[in-house]
């Protein structure tokens, strides 16, 4: 820590010896700003992408519906076989029978207000809340099977399954973006590193004439692009967070949709990006400077 | 302080000097001449290191200094104060700043050093051109500007190439006092250049040797001087 502090604070002086204007300089600065302005980006849509798949593969994935296909004289003994089945079967948490009323309220936004619900040969339909943990589906087929062989038990894993692979491959996507651009800004800072102690040819022969050893020439340079890389990362996070704070926030309830936006602690996460940042800026430009220095004696 | 034993320099095929043995004595004063493109500068920077003996050896206080030594090196140029012929200023700061480099570089704020910096501005007479860049400054001005960078770490070994090359007489008197002073303080000088006037002038106030390169030998001339 107070090695860090001592850099932050510099030899007297040794920030001054590498001339102000250069140019590489500043545009490290402006390219780490737009690399932690997408990193912030990616970031929350690593974040996002990781919150829709827990939602798809947890709270989605404990509940599970049960119909009954039957000709109408069968359904209720049916009905009344499978709730038995599911009452005594472990891993079954509660179940309920949706009235018709609920269903209706269920189809109307697709059907409109003014539909007669009651002419659909609609099915009876029982919500179950399962433990996936403990529920063993081959053994309640059977079970159902022969009890009530009207009875469709639904996981709903036809839909759900895909939507997780999905979001975990979106998350996939998000972090090769975050690493890609941690590289891109490595690659960046090094070059521009490297030019600058190639365009700074004369302050570094002058530096060298009067007795500076390489570590010294080499810690001005890295100095003074790491801080310009922490500058330039600083703004773009705040540029990021500023956007991910303007968009609107889908509510929690959103089914499979979730708000890009951070959430909770998750808000602290993007005060990691200038600090890799600088991380990144300080250790390429301490090892482009002293190859280059090497080169040159 | 520096001790060359057969020592030469050459660039390729080009033999610059060759077969050097001499050795430049504590608190000694001397001169080195030559006409233009003898290898002055090449004998002193094989002096303070930016070039290394190809033939031969080279020792500083008694040490022989790789040319991989980057570190030794760069220790040896605190003890070896150069006024370099074009003397290199870093243009980007005030000529105070520059002649507190030698400082800077070594981890020593100068804010600690002002009086020292002060005495030593009024020494070369830079005073009221402290805040100035160096490339507003004189030719004079720099001249005195670089050796009072050569000086501030208080080195062993003073090397001036051509010093007072481009300067009129009085500025060249004033430069050469500055040299002398530091010879009786104890310092061990080595004046390059091919102004006779300045060595006759030099000779009136201290015991001088001079040193004449000619065909890429280095000789102590004759008293014709
Ligand atoms: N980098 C170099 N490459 C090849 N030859 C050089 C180089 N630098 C100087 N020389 C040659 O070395 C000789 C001596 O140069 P120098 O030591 O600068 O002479 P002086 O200082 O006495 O005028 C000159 O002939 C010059 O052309
Ligand atoms: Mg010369």
């Amino acid at each position: 820590m107070s090695a860090a502090g001592r850099f932050l604070r510099g030899d007297p002086g040794a920030g001054r010896v590498v001339p102000r204007g250069a140019r590489a300089a500043v545009s490290v600065g402006f390219l780490a700003g737009v690399m932690a302005f997408f990193a912030v980006l990616a970031l929350a849509l690593a974040l996002a992408a990781g919150r829709l798949a827990e939602n798809w593969s947890g709270e989605l994935a404990r509940d599970a519906t049960l119909q009954i296909f039957a000709p109408k004289d069968q359904v209720e003994a049916q009905a009344r076989a499978a709730l038995n089945v599911l009452r005594t079967t472990p891993g079954i948490l509660s179940v309920r029978v949706v009235t018709l009323d609920e269903q209706k309220a269920l189809l109307e936004p697709w059907l409109g207000p003014g539909f007669a619900v009651e002419t659909l040969p609609l099915p009876l339909l029982i919500a179950v809340t399962t433990d996936r943990a403990e529920l063993n589906e081959e053994s309640l087929a059977l079970r159902l099977g022969a009890e009530a062989p009207g009875a469709v038990f639904d996981n709903h894993a036809a839909w759900r399954l895909p939507l997780v692979t999905t979001a975990e491959r979106l998350r996939l996507f998000a972090l090769v973006c975050l690493g890609l651009t941690a590289l891109a800004l490595a690659a960046v800072v090094g070059l521009a590193a490297q030019a600058a102690v190639a365009a700074n040819g004369q302050v570094i022969q002058t530096l060298r004439l009067i007795g500076a050893r390489d570590s010294y020439i080499s810690h001005a340079f890295t100095r003074r692009f790491t801080l310009r890389a922490l500058g330039g990362a600083v703004i773009g996070t705040a540029a990021g967070l500023a956007l991910l704070a303007a968009l609107p926030q889908a509510s929690e309830q959103g089914f499979f949709l979730v708000g890009i936006g951070l959430q909770g602690w998750h808000w602290a996460l993007p005060v990691l990006v200038p600090l890799i940042a600088g991380l990144v800026a300080w250790a390429v430009t301490r090892f482009a400077t002293r190859a280059s220095l090497r080169r040159w004696s | 302080m520096i001790e060359f034993e057969q020592a030469g320099f050459s660039y390729g095929d080009h033999a610059i000097l060759r077969d050097m043995s001499l050795t430049l004595a504590p608190g000694s004063f001397q001169f080195l001449v030559g006409p233009s493109g003898a290898g002055k500068t090449t004998f002193l920077r094989l002096c303070y290191l930016d070039l290394a003996a190809t033939t031969g050896e080279v020792r500083h206080f008694g040490r022989s200094i790789a040319p991989s030594e980057r570190d030794a090196i760069a220790d040896l140029r605190r003890r070896v104060g150069v006024v370099h012929q074009d003397c290199q200023f870093l243009d980007h700061l005030p000529i105070s700043e520059n002649i507190a480099l030698p400082l800077t570089v070594n981890g020593i704020d100068p804010r600690e050093r002002e009086e020292d910096l002060r005495a030593l501005l009024q020494w070369v007479d830079l005073t009221a051109r402290v805040d100035a860049a160096p490339p507003l400054l004189s030719g004079g001005e720099r001249q005195r500007a670089a050796v009072a960078r050569a000086v501030i770490l208080s080195p062993d070994v003073i090397l001036a190439d051509e010093p007072t090359g481009n300067l009129d007489w009085d500025m060249a008197q004033r430069v050469l006092t500055l040299l002398v002073e530091l010879n009786r303080m104890g310092k061990t000088v080595l004046i390059a250049t091919h102004d006779l006037n300045l060595i006759r002038a030099a000779k009136a106030r201290v015991q001088a040797r001079v040193l004449r390169i000619a065909q890429g030998r280095v000789q102590l001339a004759g008293a014709d001087l």
